[in-house]
């Protein structure tokens, strides 16, 4: 059939129209039923409390409190980390098999299956290194699954860095290192500290990793000490959705938007420093 | 003068670059040191091609076809599902929408991919389910066919940028160039853009893959949980994943069972190697093929 090429680009562009509403559509959907049904089961007691009634009523601190100390876990070793060996990667390595076998291992350690992170931290931490199921093991286990994301934001934020400022730093008698303290590293925090926020929020999330490293089924009361198990949101979502019966939809969505509003808060919040660190940006 | 401490995190530099393949030969070791010990009592054979698993009943079978067949079942629907939705998802934003509603949709996806798989599971669950079930009158909506579903939804993001990437990166001269032969725009997307972002696309359907194929914690939730070889898609069904999750809980360690769901980690730890190896050398083409064409135009 010989249609007219205006008239097929027209109706072309609007089937794509259509399946992007269809990715799009739901997106939109999920948020609207997470907020509206979360809302009314938020309240100061629910944010505050410990769990009651085997975990129907009362509030959710406890799991909010270990998402947070597991984040901050993970942020600990896996930003330091993570900012050398991108340093060593765009400032020290040449351009050789080795250097190619590392952006390997790096992408093969940003692709590993988060189930099989959840097994090399029980194999590793919990059972040879003999931490336990325990806030340490978790974070050390998130650490290293984020490591790549870090790692590659970092390489990104120190690539944006013009070449001429090494130059000139070198050509002043500066070392290397010196060179890359005082003049590269400065230069690139923006995009590294907005990276490091976007692969924390990703770990706060993150379940399976945590299922057998450090996730407490049930414990209303506060973690001691880093050897010590911990509720955390995202498997007490899994809790209350599949193995609790008769939990209100209230505490069920409620839980849910408290842990979506707080991957939001860090996404929004590295958004906006990269938009306020480009305005200053005078190259 | 070099002062010490320079030269102490001089060095820890180079350690730290090298800490990535130290961690991925340490999580292959410790897959390896307890899955292989499953050998010892049962065949490689009878673990590969044994098609039933289970682990508690006595004596125990570890037949994982069951399990490979739930996560080929689940993967292929939800890359069937995911790769044309996709795909004209990045077409439409990369080429046909204006600037700012463009935007309005990256942000969106961008959103799509900041859920944690636990909420989307918890989702389907309250919605996606009761809805299958009462489309096809079924038992149950916890079926193979949510668990594609929920797994394109969360494939999305990923192929949706990448191929919009390596739309956008396509040498402007392509497009001019067909444009000034008087092709539509339409005509230049499906015969010079596409074909030239073949190896993005390639590209983005295996790392779409590889997501899938990991994604654990919603497919557990929301495809039924059932060790059964699968026949339909409206059957519930239980990925390889999602037997670790599911299972380690209850198994004593260094019991069987434990060994056994270590080995299955050892074939999700090898799959992704092979899909992300593939995914990287189809990226590593698109990139050569352009750098060849922007020297020499």
């Amino acid at each position: 059939m010989n249609m007219n090429p205006q008239l097929k680009e027209k109706i072309a562009f609007g089937v794509l129209q259509l399946l992007t509403m269809f990715v799009i559509l739901p997106v939109v959907l999920i948020f609207m039923l997470v907020l509206f049904r979360g809302l009314p089961g938020l309240s100061w007691e629910f944010l505050t409390q410990m769990p009651s009634s085997g975990m129907r009523a009362g509030g959710i601190f406890p799991a909010i409190v270990g998402t947070i100390y597991l984040t901050v876990g993970t942020a600990l070793f896996s930003i330091p980390l993570g900012i050398l060996a991108a340093i060593y990667l765009n400032e020290y390595a040449q351009r050789n098999w080795l250097t190619r076998l590392i952006e390997l291992a790096i992408i093969n350690l940003a692709g590993v299956p988060s189930i099989v992170y959840g097994l090399f931290g029980l194999g590793l931490f919990v059972t040879f290194l003999n931490f336990g199921a325990s806030i340490l093991a978790g974070s050390l286990t998130l650490a290293i699954m984020t490591l790549p994301v870090i790692i590659t934001a970092t390489r990104e934020a120190l690539g944006c860095v013009p070449r001429s400022f090494r130059e000139v730093s070198f050509s002043l008698g500066a070392t290397r290192w010196q060179t890359v303290r005082h003049v590269v590293l400065p230069n690139a925090i923006p995009g590294i500290i907005t990276g490091a926020i976007l692969g924390l929020s990703r770990a706060a999330g993150e379940t399976a990793p945590i299922l057998f490293t450090v996730a407490a089924f049930y414990l209303p009361r506060l973690p001691r000490s880093v050897y010590d198990q911990a509720m955390v949101l995202p498997y007490h979502i899994y809790v209350l959705s599949t193995q609790v019966p008769n939990v209100s939809v209230k505490v069920q969505y409620g839980t849910v938007l408290v842990l979506v509003g707080m991957v939001f808060i860090m996404n929004i919040l590295a958004s906006w420093l990269r938009a306020v660190f480009r305005k200053r940006k005078t190259w | 003068m070099r002062r010490p401490f320079d030269f102490i995190i001089e060095k820890l530099v180079f350690l730290s670059g090298f800490a990535s393949i130290v961690f991925v030969i340490l999580i292959f070791i410790f897959l390896l040191k307890e899955g292989l010990s499953l050998f010892g009592q049962v065949s490689v054979r009878s673990f590969l091609f044994g098609v039933n698993w289970y682990p508690i009943s006595d004596p125990p079978q570890f037949g994982i076809v069951p399990l490979v067949l739930g996560s080929l079942f689940v993967t292929l629907g939800a890359i069937v599902i995911a790769v044309p939705l996709g795909l004209a998802a990045a077409v439409y934003i990369a080429e046909v929408a204006p600037k700012w509603f463009a935007n309005i949709l990256k942000t969106g996806i961008e959103l799509l991919a900041a859920i944690p798989s636990i909420v989307l599971g918890f989702i389907g669950i309250v919605t996606l389910a009761p809805f299958l079930k009462q489309l096809f009158n079924l038992s149950s909506g916890l079926t193979a066919l949510a668990g594609s579903i929920m797994l394109a939804f969360m494939a999305l993001p990923t192929i949706v940028s990448i191929i919009e990437d390596s739309i956008v990166s396509i040498p402007k001269s392509y497009k001019e160039g067909s444009l000034a032969l008087g092709a539509t725009r339409w005509q230049t997307i499906y015969r010079v853009t596409i074909p030239a972002a073949s190896a993005g696309i390639m590209a983005a359907i295996m790392l779409g893959i590889g997501r899938v194929i990991g994604e654990t914690m919603a497919v557990l939730m929301i495809t039924g949980n059932a060790a059964i070889l699968p026949t339909s898609f409206l059957q519930p069904v239980r990925t390889l994943t999602a037997t670790i999750a599911a299972e380690m809980g209850e198994a004593v360690a260094g019991s069987e069972h434990y060994y056994a769901l270590f080995a299955i980690g050892i074939i999700l730890f090898v799959i992704s190697f092979i899909i992300n190896l593939l995914a990287d050398l189809f990226l590593h083409r698109s990139r050569k093929v352009r750098k060849r064409v922007t020297r020499n135009g």
